[in-house]
């Protein structure tokens, strides 16, 4: 291509008057209705960054809570009431200049992920399972992230009472970058989302009380590896805007599919090179498939579950997961529906590793984090059966296995905050011999977790397997499913193994204690055990309303 | 000058940033090469800009600057810490979860 043959847009040409600037400006048109459950949770995150900057220190934490709650209970109120109003079906639009996508699924999505920031909220407040010190309530949390582990700094500290109550602004903006993220309609959004949820994250989970440094590892490992994740996608997003010229999806969808006839020979090189597409379309997949934790994008995933504090490993590990499978479904079915033929191998081939291999690591795991981790790729793998599925039941199957999915995701890792010794948690499975035996109740809803994660029929996890399966099958994916069935078939093993070690096994002398929670984190294992139950004895009323929901607008 | 040369220094930069990323063992210099990365991406988006004749990838690329330095903020604080409480910041050292 010649110099000549480039653009000159705003290389003033002699003898033109450029147009006055501001003459042809037109204000942007933002949908305030339809972004309130976002604009709601932003609002309440400022609002409590200036909870600490001006609230007394005793009264920081009960104004928190009261914030979360109510900001995260009115944006869940919006997202019903645009659902109520059509929006997720007749009236979906795009709005906020095409930035942001509101149609069924991403309803739908939100909403899922506002319920698990509730409960997670929860979580995150609970203060009756550490023994309080020096007369001072203590939370999941550090006394001052600050500080050194073990240093002077830390014991005034914990002297003086201190607790990170940053944890719940931290956790609303993370909160409102998920409800973005499966929204999102144009590339720039996808990114901006992407770094809004994940930086909060990335903090939350280096202030652990308990564990400090394992805590700290944790958060770099996360760190450096989202970073360098979403460079990967940041380049492909760069090489797709190339390709297409646009960053907005339905633009690069008409690209793709060959209906924007090639006009300008200036874009030769680029425009219509498959080979710009082809390597973009690999990247954004890349980072896309790293924050869902799929094989081989994995590696942290253990890691940080384990080192994390365990209310943000479960709010991570249920609310990441939704997010980024909603972003990764609306990228390949409205972006990129030209490229199904092309990429379906490559889909294939992560499922079927990311399906076996969580399984089968999982089974080595001795660390009951850790285990849940493998198990979270796992079923990584068989939500990805579905989206490979490329028809509509796929999409709707999808969105019901992530209602399932994340509900008993919050809820096993609430559980395993309850078992605790001396050092904090109890996570060795070592220590969990014999829980049955002295806390049956709690074994026992750990279990019913366990077998919603296995797939048993009568829980949510037979409902969503069953949804995803039959849409691969539908879609041409059958191999997939004998893979999904097998490694399901794996992964019972380790969870079954777990409920004989917690019925069957002699309790240990020094075995850990099961910490009486107070009502937030018992409504929590609650809620995640009544729609564990209910998804899987009458899933039709929701199964229905992901089919309704499952229609991406472009 | 043909703005195709533009779009291989990106390529080459990003392909070094990704190496160093791999290959070096403090945190602080793996982060730099994140960073040189993300730069990259910044010259191809301008680069394609500027082919392209609309003002879509300069946005973006405003964008990405603003989105590194907040990442300068989160990962520096969580490698500082890091750093205080080991008198280290090798990626190598921090192993305390193995299989």
């Amino acid at each position: 291509m010649s110099a000549t043959a480039v653009h000159s847009l705003w290389t003033t040409a002699s003898g033109v008057t450029a147009a006055a600037p501001g003459d042809s400006f037109t204000a942007p048109k933002i949908e305030y209705t339809q972004l309130m459950p976002v604009l709601i949770i932003v609002v309440a995150a400022v609002l409590g960054i200036l909870v600490e900057a001006f609230v007394p220190r005793r009264a920081r934490y009960h104004t928190q809570l009261f914030l979360s709650v109510v900001a995260v209970a009115a944006s869940f109120a919006a997202i019903v009431g645009l659902a109520a109003g059509g929006y997720g079906t007749t009236k979906a639009q795009i709005a906020a200049m095409g930035a942001i996508a509101i149609d069924g699924p991403t309803l739908f999505l939100q909403g899922t992920i506002l319920l698990v920031a509730m409960v997670a909220v929860f979580t995150f407040a609970e203060r009756r399972l550490d023994p309080s010190s020096d007369g001072n309530r203590v939370d999941s949390f550090a006394a001052q992230p600050g500080a050194v582990p073990g240093g002077e700094g830390e014991k005034a500290a914990v002297r003086a009472g201190f607790t990170t109550t940053e944890v719940f602004p931290l956790l609303l903006f993370s909160v409102a970058g998920l409800l973005v993220f499966p929204a999102a309609n144009d590339l720039l959004t996808l990114f901006i989302a992407l770094e809004v949820f994940s930086l909060p994250l990335y903090l939350l989970c280096a202030v652990a009380r308990r564990k400090r440094l394992m805590s700290q590892e944790a958060a770099v490992k996360y760190f450096l590896l989202g970073a360098f994740s979403s460079a990967f996608l940041l380049f492909g997003i760069a090489l797709i805007y190339g390709y297409a010229g646009s960053l907005s999806y339905a633009g690069i969808a008409n690209v793709v599919d060959g209906s924007v006839l090639e006009i300008d020979p200036a874009l030769a090189d680029t425009m219509g090179n498959d080979a710009l597409l082809l390597i973009g379309g690999a990247m954004i997949l890349t980072g896309l498939l790293f924050k869902v934790g799929a094989v081989p994008f994995h590696m942290w995933t253990p890691d940080v579950y384990q080192g994390a504090p365990t209310p943000v490993t479960g709010f991570m590990a249920a609310a990441t997961k939704v997010a980024a499978f909603g972003a990764l479904l609306r990228l390949l079915y409205v972006a990129l529906p030209g490229l199904t033929w092309d990429l379906r191998p490559v889909m294939w081939a992560v499922a079927i590793v990311t399906m076996l291999g969580g399984a089968i690591v999982a089974i080595t795991q001795t660390d009951i984090k850790r285990l849940l981790a493998y198990s979270s790729i796992a079923h990584a793998g068989f939500i990805l059966a579905g989206v490979i599925a490329a028809n509509p039941e796929g999409i709707s199957s999808v969105l019901f296995y992530l209602l399932a999915y994340s509900f008993v995701t919050v809820g096993a890792f609430a559980v395993v905050t309850l078992v605790r010794d001396a050092g904090g948690e109890a996570t060795h499975l070592s220590k969990w011999a014999g829980l049955g035996r002295r806390s049956p109740l709690v074994a026992a809803v750990f279990a019913v977790f366990l077998l919603a994660f296995a797939g048993i029929p009568l829980t949510s996890g037979f409902s969503g397997k069953f949804a995803v399966f039959k849409a691969a099958a539908e879609g041409g994916a059958g191999a997939l499913v004998v893979v999904g069935v097998l490694s399901s078939a794996v992964a019972a093993f380790f969870y079954i193994r777990v409920i004989v070690l917690m019925f069957f096994s002699e309790p240990k002398a020094d075995g850990p204690t099961v910490a009486v929670p107070s009502p937030l984190t018992m409504t929590t294992i609650a809620v995640g055990v009544a729609v564990t139950l209910v998804l899987g004895l009458a899933p039709q009323y929701f199964l229905d309303l992901a089919s309704q929901a499952g229609v991406f607008v472009r | 000058m043909n703005p195709v040369n533009y779009l291989y220094l990106a390529a080459l930069l990003f392909a070094i940033g990704a190496s160093g990323v791999l290959i070096r063992r403090n945190a602080i210099v793996v982060f730099m090469c994140v960073e040189l990365m993300l730069n990259a991406c910044n010259l191809a988006l301008v680069t394609f800009s500027r082919m392209h004749g609309d003002l879509d990838g300069q946005i973006v690329a405003f964008f990405t600057m603003v989105v590194a330095a907040a990442e300068v903020v989160v990962g520096l604080a969580i490698i500082v810490s890091l750093f205080r409480s080991r008198h280290s910041a090798s990626v190598d050292d921090a192993s305390l979860m193995k299989l």
